[in-house]
């Protein structure tokens, strides 16, 4: 299938990513490997706005629970981690997702069966 | 844990509403005046929140064919289309609608609710890919819920985002549905139509889409986004509602699919209600005749809005994108929405108050609805008061701009 920006054929390969922002196309070069440490380091980031006091956002924070994020604002962040790591999560999946763990091991797992 | 438990917060959220001392979500109407005015509290309030687009619900034709209809076969048809048979007007109004779009059929649902609810949850099952816009309409997020298709949301009216989703989706097997609104209810904005039946042409998806809000009020003849874009004949299904423009209550899908008709034995929000009173339907008939023929209303519709968009914005309020027949007003928070749509009231105005979950990225609003049959003074009275309100509770920001007053005293 070509790129819609180039109509070169897009890279499936992990050092290629292809991130969409509104009419911008750009294509980033990334490590070989996405990594947990990568995933997680993303996760967090769209998470701090909402950490509860002082108690920091670990793998095994729920999400729903533990933090001040409602759940809008969890499918909205789920839109931004789809396209900066290339996958689709549907929206069934998310609702199974209760950890920053699982949110992790869902990426990654998306992203090894492409 | 009791039952109500788990609504604690909201509970505690709707108690600070309440203090303001009404209930923007239990307002009594103690009587509907006109399109355009009610008396709430005991006083003649100025409505701009009823979604009433062209001012049908006095329209005297549609009344008189309301009551006439009424008077022939009476109150209710007691039973569903399925179950219980459907009366000749059921399938007249259908024809006539499919007419309209020059779609070959049409079916009619009870609500335009249970319209999206059944026909989005039907169209896909098990295997198959729903996408929606991120800000979609409740109907069609409980659709979702009842689909047993995968349901992935693309960025609110980003046919890139879009693109990107079905790209992804690759050579998985199943059918692919694309859901799109005409007009969006809380901001007043239109999808870019073209652009995403482009992307939907690319991967072979089919479009749906819910013109609820711009039915009557987009394209030459009224038949929403679909004709304006020019993609008629491009979108699969359209989906829509007697409850705005048509001034009753409503819905209804269109299409050209040969097996469309199957619909009506497996959607089950169309099978197992109650269908469209005789006086309803007999309204509805008419309401259409009246928006085709009568297409200085849709002109009408849109000099007001922007007489109040074009007003507001002057005066520094934030609004929805673009002009459209909702126009949304950005309050700063919650309670600013709450508190400005309490001084709205006391000085004779209604407008809705939109604040999260209820609307987009979390954005307080007051919702404003336009109506073909405000005059132009009444919308410029709203100005000024909602202009007043804003500089009261510090929303607009600086001096008062001076105003011109023409001619000499």
């Amino acid at each position: 299938m070509p790129d819609p920006g180039t109509g070169e054929p897009l890279l499936r390969t992990a050092h290629k990513l292809i991130v969409e922002n509104d009419d911008l196309v750009v294509s980033l070069d990334l490590p070989l490997e996405t990594s947990r440490a990568d995933v997680m380091r993303e996760i967090c980031h769209h998470l701090a706005p909402y950490q509860a006091g002082e108690k920091p956002i670990v793998g095994e924070t729920v999400i729903s629970k533990d933090l001040t994020i409602d759940s809008l604002a969890v499918m909205d962040m789920v839109m931004e981690l789809e396209d900066r790591f290339d996958v689709s999560i549907p929206m069934n999946v998310v609702a199974e997702i209760h950890t920053v763990d699982q949110l992790a091991d869902t990426i990654l797992d998306l992203r090894a069966r492409r | 844990m009791g039952l109500f438990d788990r609504h604690a917060g909201l509970l505690e959220a709707y108690r600070d509403v309440r203090t303001t001392g009404a209930d923007p979500f239990q307002i009594r109407m103690e009587r509907v005046l006109s399109p355009t005015e009610a008396i709430i509290d005991g006083r003649k309030t100025l409505l701009v929140g009823t979604n009433n687009y062209f001012g049908l619900t006095f329209d005297p034709s549609c009344m008189e064919a309301a009551i006439e209809a009424i008077r022939a076969e009476g109150t209710g048809t007691t039973g569903s289309r399925i179950a219980n048979g459907s009366y000749s007007e059921h399938v007249l109004l259908e024809e006539e609608i499919a007419a309209f779009y020059g779609m070959k059929h049409c079916m009619v649902f009870t609500t335009g609710y249970q319209a999206n609810l059944g026909i989005i949850s039907t169209l896909v099952g098990q295997g198959d890919h729903l996408l929606i816009d991120a800000d979609s309409h409740a109907s069609i997020y409980d659709a979702c819920k009842m689909t047993q298709a995968e349901v992935v949301r693309f960025k609110h009216n980003d046919p890139a985002s879009l693109d990107a989703r079905l790209r992804r989706l690759g050579d998985k097997p199943g059918n692919r549905l694309v859901v799109l609104e005409g007009i969006y209810s809380m901001l007043g904005d239109s999808a870019p139509l073209r652009g995403f039946v482009d992307v939907c042409k690319k991967y072979g998806a089919y479009v749906l889409v819910d013109e609820a809000h711009s039915l009557g009020a987009l394209g030459e003849t009224g038949r929403g986004l679909c004709e304006s874009a020019g993609v008629l004949d491009d979108c699969h299904f359209i989906v829509g509602t007697f409850s705005k423009t048509l001034g009753a209550i409503g819905g209804y899908c269109v299409s050209n699919d040969p097996d469309f008709d199957i619909l009506r034995v497996t959607v089950r929000s169309y099978m197992f209600t109650a269908s469209l009173p005789p006086s309803i339907v007999a309204s509805v008939r008419q309401a259409l005749r009246v928006v085709e023929a009568r297409p200085e209303l849709r002109k009408k519709l849109w000099d007001n809005v922007a007489t109040l968009y074009d007003g507001l914005a002057a005066q520094g309020f934030k609004l929805g994108p673009e002009h459209g027949p909702v126009v949304g007003v950005h309050l700063p928070d919650r309670m600013m929405a709450i508190g400005f749509w309490r001084a709205m009231l006391d000085a004779g105005i209604y407008v809705n108050v939109a604040v999260p979950p209820a609307t987009p990225n979390g954005v307080s609003l007051l919702r404003c609805s336009v109506c073909a049959a405000h005059t132009t003074e009444q919308l410029e009275h709203m100005i000024d008061v909602m202009t007043g309100i804003g500089r009261q509770l510090g929303v607009l920001s600086g001096t008062p701009k001076l105003r011109v007053v023409g001619g000499s005293r």
